[in-house]
C-alpha cells in the first residue's frame, strides 16, 4: 500500500494536475477568505467554510479523475493486480495519497483564519470544528472520486460523473430546506443529506452520528471501488 | 511448478478456455502457442491472477492462486503484452517502485543493479520511460517482471512490435533466463517458439490441441517426413530407383538440373527413416548424393495443420504429452 501511496503522491506532482489543484485551491480560498473575512473584519466562518465545501466538490475531481481510469486506459492496472497487493490496499494506497494533497490544503486555507488572530479574538474550537468537517467531507467526495474513476476509461467522464453525483448529494440537502417539515422524505434526506451534517459541524456542535456518516458513506464508496475490481476479474 | 487443472473461462456464452489442463515443471520453458484469439491471454491473465476463472484451478508451486493469491503472485514475475510503464517515471524510479510493491526483501541496490545489468538498462536508467525506445520499453517490463527474483516467469507476445535486432537480444535475455526459471512465453511466431522454447503448447478456440517437446512435435504429428533430394545420376533412373525403396512414396522431380546433377521431392511413410536406404541405393549405383533435406516439416507447417484439424474435425482429438 505504500508503495502505491508514495507512487500516486508523486504523480501528482511529476505532471500539473497536483500544482493546479493546490494553485487553484489556495487562490480561491484566499479570495473568499479577503472577501468574506479579511476586507469585512468577521471571524464569521460559515460563509468561508460553505463555500470551500461546495468548491472541493468541483474541484476534488481534478485529483480523483485519473487515479483508476488512467491505470486501465494505460493498462498499468496489470502490474498492481498482479503485484502481490491486496484489492484494498491498491484502492486505499490512492485514498491515501489524494486525501494527503487535499488534506494539505484544506488545512493550509483554514489556518487563513490566524491571519485575524491581531484584530479579534479568534474561536478556536470553532475553527477546528469547521476545518474537521471540511476534511470529513473532502473524505465523502475523494472516495465518490475514486469509485466513478474505476468503473471508467475516461478522465473526463470520471471528473463529470463525480462533480454530478456530489451535486446529487449536496441537492438533497437543498431539495430538504424546500419539503416541509412533517412530510416523511425530510426525516430521510435528513439522515443522508452531507450538507445539513456539514451546517451542524460549521455552528460549532460536534455529532459522533455525522462522523460516523462520514465514515460510513466513504467506506461504502470504497469498498464499491474494491468491488468493482473484484468483479471485473470475473468478466 | 505450475499446475492448471481443468480451467474453464466463459465470456457469457462464449468459452475462452475449456477444460485446459496441463503442468509445468520447475525450470521448463514453454511456449504457449496459438492463432489470436485462441485463449492464449486469458490463460496468462489466470494464470498471474489478473482474471479469475470460471471453474478449475491454477496452483504456482502448490500455492493455490484463489486461496492465497498474495503469496502465489509473489513466485511470478509478468509481462503482459503492453508492458505496464509509468511514462512519467525514470527508470530507476520505476524499478524502485515495483521493488516496493512486490514487498521485495532481498538487499535492494544490489538487487536491483543485478537486473538493470541483466537487462542492460544502465544507459538509461535515469531516462523518462515516455524518452525510450520500444525495445528499450521492452526491457523495462522485463526488468520489473525479475523484481523478487520470482521462480516463474511469463512473458505475453514479449517482441511485438520490435525490430530484428531487438528481437534476438530479448530472445538471448529469455534463453539465459530460463536457466534459473521456469519460463511460459505466449506468442503467435512461430519461430520464437523454435528459438526458445524446450516445449510447446498449442492452443486454439480455448482448447490444447498439442503438448509435445518443440524437437519432437513436428515428428509427432507429421505423417511422414518430406526430403529434397539432389543426385548425379540419370534422371529417369533415379526417380524410379527411389520409389522402389520401401517406405518412400510419390517421388517427384522437380525439373531443377545442376550440371550433371538432378533434384527430386520425395515423402516418405510415418515411423520409417528412410535416409540410409536413400543412401544405399544411390551408391551402390555410384549416383553421388549432393544434397539431402527435409523439408515442410517446421513448426509452422505442423502449427496450421493442426489448428485446420482441430477447427474441421471432431474436438478431442488433442494430443498429450505423456500419452
Amino acid at each position: 500500500m505504500l508503495a502505491i501511496y508514495k507512487r500516486e503522491l508523486r504523480s501528482y506532482f511529476k505532471g500539473a494536475i497536483g500544482f493546479v489543484f493546490l494553485t487553484v485551491y489556495l487562490v480561491i480560498a484566499a479570495i473568499v477568505f479577503a472577501y468574506s473575512n479579511l476586507f469585512a473584519m468577521s471571524s464569521h466562518m460559515t460563509s468561508f467554510f460553505t463555500f470551500m465545501l461546495l468548491f472541493s466538490g468541483i474541484a476534488l475531481p481534478l485529483l480523483t479523475m485519473k487515479s483508476f481510469s488512467e491505470e486501465r486506459k494505460t493498462k498499468t492496472e496489470q502490474l498492481l493486480l498482479t503485484a502481490p497487493v491486496s484489492l484494498p490496499a491498491m484502492v486505499f494506497g490512492k485514498f491515501l495519497a489524494a486525501y494527503t494533497v487535499f488534506g494539505g490544503a484544506a488545512i493550509f486555507t483554514s489556518l487563513y483564519f490566524l491571519l485575524l488572530i491581531p484584530y479579534t479574538q479568534l474561536q478556536v474550537g470553532l475553527l477546528i470544528g469547521n476545518m474537521l468537517a471540511l476534511l470529513l467531507v473532502g473524505m465523502v467526495f475523494i472516495s465518490i472520486g475514486l469509485f466513478i474513476s474505476s468503473v471508467t476509461e475516461n478522465q473526463l467522464s470520471a471528473a463529470i460523473g463525480t462533480i454530478a453525483v456530489i451535486l446529487g448529494f449536496l441537492g438533497i440537502g437543498l431539495i430538504n430546506n424546500l419539503l416541509s417539515s412533517s412530510f416523511f422524505l425530510r426525516y430521510v434526506f435528513d439522515a443522508i443529506s452531507i450538507f445539513s451534517r456539514f451546517q451542524s459541524f460549521t455552528n460549532g456542535y460536534f455529532e459522533l452520528s455525522s462522523l460516523i456518516y462520514y465514515l460510513s458513506v466513504s467506506g461504502i464508496f470504497l469498498w464499491l471501488t474494491i468491488r468493482v475490481y473484484d468483479r471485473r476479474r470475473y468478466n | 511448478m505450475i499446475k492448471v487443472e481443468n480451467l474453464v473461462k466463459r465470456f457469457g456464452n462464449t468459452y475462452a478456455l475449456n477444460d485446459v489442463s496441463f503442468e509445468i515443471g520447475d525450470g521448463e520453458i514453454v511456449g504457449l502457442l496459438g492463432p489470436n484469439g485462441a485463449g492464449k491471454s486469458t490463460a496468462m491473465n489466470i494464470l498471474t491472477g489478473y482474471l479469475s476463472s470460471t471453474s478449475g484451478s491454477v496452483s504456482i508451486d502448490d500455492i493455490d492462486m484463489v486461496e492465497d493469491p498474495i503469496k502465489a503472485k509473489k513466485l511470478i514475475g509478468f509481462l503482459p503484452e503492453q508492458p505496464p510503464l509509468y511514462p512519467e517515471m525514470t527508470v530507476d524510479e520505476f524499478l524502485n517502485f515495483v521493488y516496493e510493491l512486490k514487498g521485495c526483501t532481498l538487499e535492494k541496490e544490489a538487487h536491483l543493479e543485478e537486473i538493470i545489468k541483466v537487462t542492460k538498462l544502465g544507459e538509461v536508467r535515469s531516462r523518462l520511460i515516455a524518452n525510450l525506445s520500444k525495445g528499450n520499453k521492452q526491457r523495462v517490463g522485463i526488468a520489473q517482471a525479475l523484481i523478487g527474483d520470482p521462480k516463474v516467469l511469463i512473458f505475453d507476445e514479449p517482441t511485438v512490435g520490435l525490430d530484428p535486432k531487438q528481437i534476438l537480444a530479448v530472445r538471448n535475455l529469455m534463453r539465459n533466463l530460463a536457466k534459473n526459471h521456469t519460463v511460459i512465453l505466449s506468442t503467435h511466431i512461430l519461430a520464437e517458439v523454435q528459438a526458445c522454447c524446450e516445449r510447446v503448447i498449442i492452443i486454439n478456440k480455448g482448447k490444447i490441441i498439442a503438448d509435445e517437446r518443440t524437437d519432437s512435435i513436428v515428428r509427432a504429428i507429421e505423417d511422414g517426413y518430406r526430403y529434397r533430394i539432389k543426385v548425379c545420376g540419370p534422371e529417369k533412373e533415379v526417380a524410379s530407383t527411389l520409389s522402389r525403396i520401401n517406405g518412400v512414396k510419390s517421388v517427384e522431380s522437380t525439373g531443377e538440373r545442376d550440371l550433371d546433377s538432378f533434384a527430386f521431392v520425395f515423402d516418405s511413410a510415418k515411423g520409417v527413416d528412410v535416409r540410409k536406404p536413400v543412401f544405399n541405393a544411390c551408391a551402390s549405383r555410384g549416383w553421388p548424393i549432393i544434397g539431402l533435406e527435409a523439408v515442410g516439416t517446421d513448426l509452422e507447417t505442423v502449427f496450421i495443420r493442426l489448428v485446420d484439424a482441430a477447427e474441421g474435425v471432431t474436438e478431442g482429438t488433442q494430443r498429450r504429452r505423456g500419452k
